[in-house]
This record gives C-alpha cells, structure tokens and sequence, in this order.
C-alpha cells in the first residue's frame, strides 16, 4: 500500500509530457537541456498511457505535449486520444513542422484541444536566422490551418535583443493571423539561452521601450487578442514565482522518463529525480526526495527566510540561483535583496555597455547581417546534436 | 445584454467538465483553468445552446425550490459572456 499523502501536499495539476528531445529547429534560447543527447532513450507508447494514467488519477488535469518537437512521435495520435479519453485537457506545444492539414485533423479527431504554435519573429530572416531553418512561410501555413480546423491558437515568441524592435509587429502578425493568445516570452535563462545569454540579452531601455509598446496594442485591442507579456526578470528585478512553487502543481516528464519540477530542473546536481519507467507518478509527486527538496518554506534561508513576498513568489526560480550562484537553495539572484543581485546588473550592464560601443562605432542598429559566419560573429551557438555532444563531451572532461 | 430568448452556450475556447479530485467543476481553456463555485456551475452547465435564458431560470427556480433567481442568473451571464466563457 502506498502512503497516504502529506496533507500540506497538494496534487499535480499540470503535466507537461516532453515526448522527445528531437527537432528539426536549431533555437539558440531552447530550452532542453544543453546535453540532451544524453538523454534520448524515448519512453514507448504503453509506458507513456500508464504516467498519463497515474497523472491524471491524481488529479492533473492539463496536460501538455511537449519537446523537442511532439510531431515527431509518431504515436502522438494515439497518446492524445488516450489522455482525451482520461478527460485532460490536451495541448500541443509545436514549432509546427509536420503539422500538414491531414495530421491536424486527425489530432482533431483524436480530440485534442488547443494548439500552440510558436514563432521567433515577424520576419523570414530573422525566425530563420534565430532557428536555423528555413520554417516561416511553413509556420504561416501552418497557422492558416490550425484557425481553418477550429482550433484555439495561442502563438509563442521568445523575445530577445534581436526580436524586441519587432515587437508591434509581431503583434499585428498575429492579429492577422487570428491567434487567441499571443505570449510574448522574454528569454528565460536556462539551456541553451544561458549558454547564449551574452548574445540574447536586450537592455533594460530596449526591455521598456518594448514593453510601452505592448501597453498601446493591448489598450488598442481592447481584450480581442490577450497579448501576454512574460516579464524579463532580470530587468524587472522581480522574482517569478517559478511553477507557482516546486513541487506545487507542476510536473514535466522528459523524454527518457524522468520526472522533473520544471524544464530544467534536471541540471542540478546532487539530486536524483524519480525515473516514471520504475517509479508510480504518486510516489514520484509525494514522497521523492527530489519533489520535496525544495517544497514549501522550510529550505529558504538568508533573504527570503523572513520576507513577505515569500507567500507571492516562493523563493523564486532554484535553477537561475544555482546558474548565477552556483547555489540552489539561494534567494533567487534577480532579486534586489539578493547578496547576488550585482552579478544580474553586471550582465545588464554588459549589454549596455556592448550597445554604447556599437554606438560609438556607428554600427547599424540591427546588427544581424545574413551572411556565412553572421551566429559565429554574434556569438551564438546552435542548438544541435553535435553542440550538444560536443558540451556533453566538456563536461565530462570537467567532471573527471 | 442577455435577452430571455438567447440560447447562450460555452465558448468552444472552453470546456465545461466535473473533477472529481476537486470535487467541483471547472473550465478548462488553452494552458488555464478556472474553478467554478456551485451556482456559476449550475448555470453554466444549462448553457447548451439549446435551452433559452427563460428555460434555464425555470430550471434553476424548480431544481433549488427558490422563486425569483432571474436577476442572479443574468446577472451572472452577463459576466461570465464578458469574461468570455460564453458566445
């Protein structure tokens, strides 16, 4: 008989179900692990049923399809009708290729229910550039369809320095576009956007004068298109309330099983995180040692131990204290109360300074020239399988 | 505004479901949920698109034994089609 459940423990209601690694995008903000090729050993179809099984038994109830790129699975058909079937509430979470009008409509079929599609900007060149692929005109196509089918639409762009001047148009690309939601997602700092951060980082005026142009859109569509703007918290200098708190009402499965408080979770050391091909996800959620680490209060210390927005942002975000601070159980570094906090500013002020350069030497503003070595000379790595190998392979070499 | 004869149904964005674990209803929408308390249940699960504003006040009059409910419901339909839950 399993335990019974810790009262204070509530159930997961979220699950977000990383179906493989694979994609055939190259983004430089992705948010896999840098060295997912370590980890591509997919779970199979019937193992896939039994965690969604599990999942929802406990109470989970959206459930994302997630990557990597979901398309690629070939029984992602079957795994929607199944947690359709269970009574989830089913999200794709695609960069839309392989998504002709057949497959979407038998996803339709199968039942599912919303479809994300993202973009990473208004432009080909840039969304080709920043991906490395050549995918706008597709990723039109593909919206065209998803709206013809009757499904909601809610289109994604990670924002960075390159595509925050682009902004208002983004916005009116996706008004035509007819997309329900816009989410407009300030890079987040993990994965392959931490190893690229010097590169994506905008300034915080380039942040503000985005921001102010959110503002007049979302006043002149008065509510028709919810325009979501993810605030880039190291210029806001506020921590997210990261997953709404660990282990609080969200679990992402990876590819090869794993169960993890977030995306990027996996990274940290020194913790081992249940594998779903042995473990039941009731064991997993309630009683691992890594989905009780960091729940609730009792592992803060120092700045947040005593603050009253512990309540509002539980501590914030584990992985960026430990990216920045090489310390996971720190106050989150964005903010202002961190002893860490100068080490945030002195990557924002990097940007600017980087900027004032520019200025002096009257570069363009848009500095991206589309030629042979322009990532190299912006200093970008690809997200791929040989940089991946290749980062694996370093830290290996650290390790030993 | 909501006429008596309008046959309000739940925007096909949402879905109206029981959840057992929550021991209430809820709606779900892309990436979102909202728990729904027992009166903003009981209306909204009427809301089929078939049944009128007047028949779903008789409904509601009959099923609790309470007289008078016209004012809460369309109070509450009005908010709930300006929220968007309902077309």
């Amino acid at each position: 008989m399993p335990a019974a459940p810790r009262p204070t423990i509530k159930p997961p209601m979220w699950l977000l179900a990383e179906l493989t690694y694979r994609c055939p995008l190259h983004c430089v903000f992705c948010s896999n692990p840098v060295d997912y090729t370590r980890h591509q050993d997919e779970l199979d179809t019937s193992t896939w049923k039994r965690i969604l099984g599990e999942a929802r038994a406990l109470g989970a109830v959206q459930l994302g399809f997630s990557g990597g790129e979901p398309l690629l699975r070939e029984d992602l058909e079957e795994l929607v009708a199944h947690a359709r079937g269970l009574g989830f509430y089913t999200n794709l979470i695609t960069s839309g290729v392989g998504l002709g009008e057949r497959r979407a409509q038998a996803l339709k079929s199968a039942g599912l229910d919303h479809i994300q599609l993202s973009f990473q900007d208004s432009t080909r060149e840039l969304n080709d550039f920043i991906s490395s692929t050549r995918t706008f005109e597709l990723k039109s196509r593909v919206a065209a369809i998803i709206k013809a089918q009757g499904y909601p639409m809610v289109l994604n762009c990670v924002m960075h320095r390159f595509n925050l001047p682009h902004v208002g148009r983004i916005i009116d690309m996706a008004g035509r576009m007819g997309a329900d939601y816009l989410e407009l997602a300030n890079t987040q700092y993990y994965g392959w956007a931490w190893h690229n951060r010097a590169a994506l980082m905008p300034t915080v005026e380039e942040l503000r004068d985005a921001e102010a142009i959110v503002m007049a859109h979302r006043e002149r569509l008065d509510g028709r298109m919810k325009v979501l703007w993810v605030s880039p918290d190291y210029a806001d200098a506020k921590p997210k309330p990261c997953m709404a708190g660990w282990g609080s009402l969200f679990m992402v499965v990876a590819p090869d099983g794993k169960a993890l408080p977030c995306h990027s979770a996996r990274m940290l050391p020194d913790i081992d995180f249940p594998d779903l091909r042995g473990t039941p996800v009731r064991d997993a959620w309630y009683d691992s040692t890594a989905f009780n680490r960091y729940r609730g209060q009792g592992w803060m210390k120092d700045a947040c131990g005593d603050c009253d927005e512990r309540e509002k942002d539980f501590g914030g975000c584990r992985c960026q204290a430990y990216l920045v601070t090489g310390d996971a159980a720190a106050t989150d570094p964005v903010c202002p109360k961190s002893d860490h906090r100068g080490r945030i500013d002195a990557m924002l002020a990097e940007a600017q300074a980087e900027r004032s350069q520019q200025a002096l030497c009257s570069a363009p503003a848009q500095p991206l020239r589309f030629v042979p070595g322009a990532s190299r000379r912006a200093g970008l790595l690809y997200r791929c399988d040989e940089n991946s190998r290749a980062i694996a392979a370093a830290q290996s070499a650290e390790l030993s | 505004m909501t006429t008596r004869h309008a046959r309000p149904a739940v925007a096909t964005m949402f879905r109206l479901q029981f959840e057992p674990a929550q021991e209430s209803w809820v709606l779900l929408y892309p990436e979102g949920m909202v728990r729904l308390n027992t009166p903003a249940a009981e209306i909204l699960r009427r809301c089929d698109g078939c049944r009128s504003v007047d028949e779903i006040v008789t409904e509601l009059e009959l099923a609790f034994a309470q007289p008078a409910l016209r004012d809460d419901v369309c109070a509450f339909l009005a908010q709930a089609k300006q929220r968007g839950w309902l077309q």
